[in-house]
Order: C-alpha cells, then sequence, then structure tokens
C-alpha cells in the first residue's frame, strides 16, 4: 500500500465537521421527542383505544417497520410535495424520523405498559394509594424502567440512521462529509474522521444513558 | 416524459432480485461471521472476546451507510478494484456479523451454567461441548430473533442504492427520473419490500409466541 494519507485538509474544516456533528445530535434529539410524543398516543390507542384506531395504528407500525427508512424518506422528500405538500428537505427529514421511530417506540412502550402486573396496580389500591401516585409510583416508573433500555438504543439507531438525510442533502454529519468530499478528494480520510465522530457520539449517548438509568431507577427491583 | 406503466412496474420488480440475491449474500456471510463472533464472545480467551467486543462496537456505533462509504470509496485507496456489488455485499456482510454475533452471544449465554459444568464434568472437549450440548440449544433460542434480523438486513440492502448498485430502491429512483411520478414509483417500491418483509416479521413473532408458550407450560 503505497497511499499518502492526508488528514490535514480534514482537520482543516473542523469548524464545518463541528456544525455538522451539532446538526445531527438536534436532528436526533428533535426526532426522539416527536418520536415518543406519536409512541405515546399510538400505545395508548393500541392498548386502550376503539378497534379501528388500533387497526390503523397496528398498520402504521407494520408499514414503516417492514420498509427501508431510505425509502420512507423518499416517500416524504418526492412523494408528498408531488401531491401539493411543499416542505424542506430538513422538514423532510425530520417527519420521516419522528414517523419511523414513533413506530418503533410504540411496540417498546405497549410492552412495558403490559409488563406491569395487575396485582401491583390492585396493592396500591389496597395501600389507599391516590390515582396520581398509583400512576406514578406503580405504573410510570416501573413501565419507564421496563422499557428504558430497549428506547435508548432505539435512540442510537436512529442517531446512526439519521446519515441516511444526507441523501435528500438535509443538512447533517454526513452531508458535511459529502460536501467535503467533493472539494477535497480526500473521501477516505474524511469518512474515516466521520465514521469516528459518529463512533464517539454514539458512546457519549451509550455513557449518558447509563448515568441518567443509574440516578433515576437506581431501586431494587421485585425478585 | 412518459407514464408510470406496466413495464416500468416490471423493472421495478425485476431489480428486486438484486434486493433479494444482497440479502442472501449478507444473511450466509454475516451467519458464518456472527457465529465467529459469538464464539469468540463467550470465549475463555481473553484478548479474543476483546477484539470480538471492538469488532462488534465499532459496527453497531457508526452507521451502515458511513461502512458502506469506507469500504467503496477505501478500498481503491489501498489497492483493491471494486464495484457496487462487492462493496455493498462485504459492508452488509461485516455489519450482519456484528450484529447476528451480538444476538447469537445471548444466545449462548441463556443456556444455564449447569449445562455447560455438566458438559465439562462429563470432561467433553470444547468442540463437543458446543456442538452437542449448547449450540443445539442455543438454536433453538435464536431461530425467532434470527429471522426478525433478516428483515433489518433487507431494509439495509437499501442503501446499496446510495453508491449506485441498482437493487429495487436505485430501480425506483431511476424510473421516478423519467417519469416523475413520485407518489405511484415510491408506493410501488415500498410494497415490494413489505411484501418481502413482512412475511418474515410475521413468521419471527409466531415462533417467538411458540417459544413463549413452550416456557409457560
Amino acid at each position: 500500500m503505497n497511499y499518502d494519507f492526508q488528514f490535514g485538509a480534514v482537520f482543516a474544516a473542523w469548524p464545518l465537521l463541528l456544525e455538522g456533528t451539532w446538526k445531527t445530535i438536534e436532528l436526533s434529539v428533535l426526532a426522539m421527542l416527536g418520536g415518543l410524543a406519536v409512541a405515546i398516543v399510538c400505545a395508548w390507542a393500541k392498548t386502550a383505544g376503539p378497534a379501528p384506531l388500533r387497526w390503523l395504528v397496528n398498520a402504521y407500525i407494520e408499514l414503516i417497520r417492514n420498509t427501508p427508512f431510505l425509502v420512507q424518506l423518499f416517500f416524504f422528500f418526492f412523494a408528498l410535495p408531488a401531491i401539493g405538500l411543499r416542505w424542506s428537505a430538513h422538514t423532510a427529514a425530520l417527519t420521516a424520523m419522528i414517523v419511523n421511530l414513533g413506530a418503533y417506540a410504540t411496540e417498546i412502550i405497549r410492552a412495558g405498559i403490559e409488563a406491569i402486573p395487575k396485582g401491583q396496580i390492585e396493592a396500591g389500591l389496597a395501600l389507599n394509594l391516590k390515582a396520581h401516585q398509583i400512576f406514578r409510583f406503580i405504573v410510570l416508573k416501573p413501565a419507564l424502567k421496563a422499557i428504558y433500555p430497549a428506547l435508548t438504543s432505539q435512540f442510537i439507531l436512529l442517531m446512526l440512521s439519521s446519515s441516511v438525510v444526507s441523501v435528500i442533502s438535509a443538512d447533517d454529519l454526513t452531508s458535511v462529509a459529502s460536501n467535503l468530499q467533493s472539494q477535497t478528494f480526500r473521501s477516505f480520510e474524511i469518512y474515516i474522521v466521520v465514521a469516528l465522530i459518529y463512533l464517539a457520539l454514539a458512546l457519549s449517548f451509550q455513557t449518558v444513558f447509563r448515568l441518567v438509568y443509574r440516578r433515576t431507577f437506581h431501586y431494587p427491583d421485585r425478585r | 416524459m412518459r407514464t408510470f406503466g406496466t413495464g416500468d412496474l416490471l423493472f421495478i420488480l425485476a431489480a428486486a432480485r438484486w434486493t433479494v440475491a444482497l440479502s442472501l449474500i449478507a444473511f450466509a456471510g454475516g451467519a458464518i461471521g456472527g457465529l465467529i463472533v459469538a464464539l469468540s464472545r463467550t470465549s475463555d480467551i481473553a484478548w479474543l472476546r476483546r477484539a470480538s467486543a471492538a469488532f462488534v462496537q465499532l459496527f453497531q456505533g457508526t452507521p451502515l451507510l458511513l461502512q458502506l462509504f469506507l469500504i467503496f470509496f477505501g478500498a481503491p485507496v489501498l489497492g483493491f478494484d471494486i464495484n457496487p456489488w462487492i462493496a455493498a455485499g462485504v459492508a452488509l456482510v461485516l455489519n450482519s456479523s456484528a450484529f447476528l454475533g451480538q444476538i447469537w452471544r445471548g444466545c449462548i449465554e441463556a443456556i444455564p451454567r449447569g449445562q455447560w459444568e455438566a458438559a465439562e464434568a462429563l470432561s467433553l472437549s470444547y468442540r463437543h461441548r458446543m456442538r452437542d450440548v449448547i449450540l443445539p440449544q442455543a438454536v433453538r433460542i435464536a431461530i425467532a430473533p434470527t429471522v426478525g434480523y433478516m428483515v433489518q438486513i433487507i431494509k439495509g440492502t437499501s442503501l446499496a442504492a446510495i453508491i449506485g448498485f441498482t437493487e429495487v430502491t436505485r430501480a425506483g429512483q431511476i424510473i421516478n427520473n423519467a417519469t416523475f411520478q413520485p407518489l405511484l414509483v415510491f408506493s410501488a417500491v415500498a410494497v415490494i419490500y413489505f411484501a418481502l418483509c413482512w412475511p418474515l416479521s410475521l413468521l419471527a413473532a409466531a415462533i417467538e409466541r411458540r417459544h413463549r408458550r413452550a416456557l409457560a407450560r
């Protein structure tokens, strides 16, 4: 191998890379919040809603989980504007991410709700807890604890798959990499550095999530 | 400009065989790689455990798209001749090796400690312990998540479109550029993926339900 690695051009562009990293974080966090909101509503509809609504939510979940994110992105960016919905690449990307995460998170949250044994709620009633106390201490917290690992790893998957939005020229870390690549032709070096940034992001999120878990859910399990 | 017709639909449908072919390559290669990763992760040899953990972290911690780019743009730099077929195949095999390896590692570790100790007490060699005692039991737990993961592989092949490999998604892009009917085109593309993935999802769910019932008995 006689290739002369030149990282100079990549590191010279650090403000751009930093900006791209920030945009990826922003996009992922916004999509996470939006996706969670969608998922909470859908999880309620799926567990307690009327039959037609349940059927609709099921169709949504199956449709999203059995098609690639890239195709969903193309659908939001190319197909919907063709029928009159005009929006920017950024909005289309964010919407696609919210819709995508919403489907996966619905299933996770539903599993969390169903994981609470009925006997525990009855025990709460027997101890004369108020309804909001039962919800907060007996349903919500254990349910969140049960789904926390699945939900956070889904978030990291979402953050990583957000690199695909660069294809429709939405702003993110990978699109910065693609622009740099076409200016400097140092594609290998750029993608190595950007892949390492993603790895650092994934590891940092993992660490933050673990710390939050330890602070919030540190109490003994029923055993 | 022309309208979206039967010929266009057939073009996209024909491209589906490349999606299927790429998925099969990724699964076959990923199964071999995944077995190696899973056995390394559960090995007694420390450096093997560490190396496989690093491999998994690397491939689970970076986007599949970047892995694809690194191989597609990196291979020529390192002196290899490469085309989108090989780049997509290699990236997907490595990626599924990491994910399948992690899934199967969990299945191997789920086998009760007593089984390992019993095999050791019978002085079975590592090979026989794995082949005759641990793996046959682990395979039963592994089937449902493995079928579920095949759906992820099929969806992952869509990224090969970005480096110019003509599978279903790329075929859709080509037809869309010619007909300018994105709603029809990408609906057709989505339906093809759905037809490939949904049966597998249902199968995975059915196997899991059956397994849970068997455990509850």
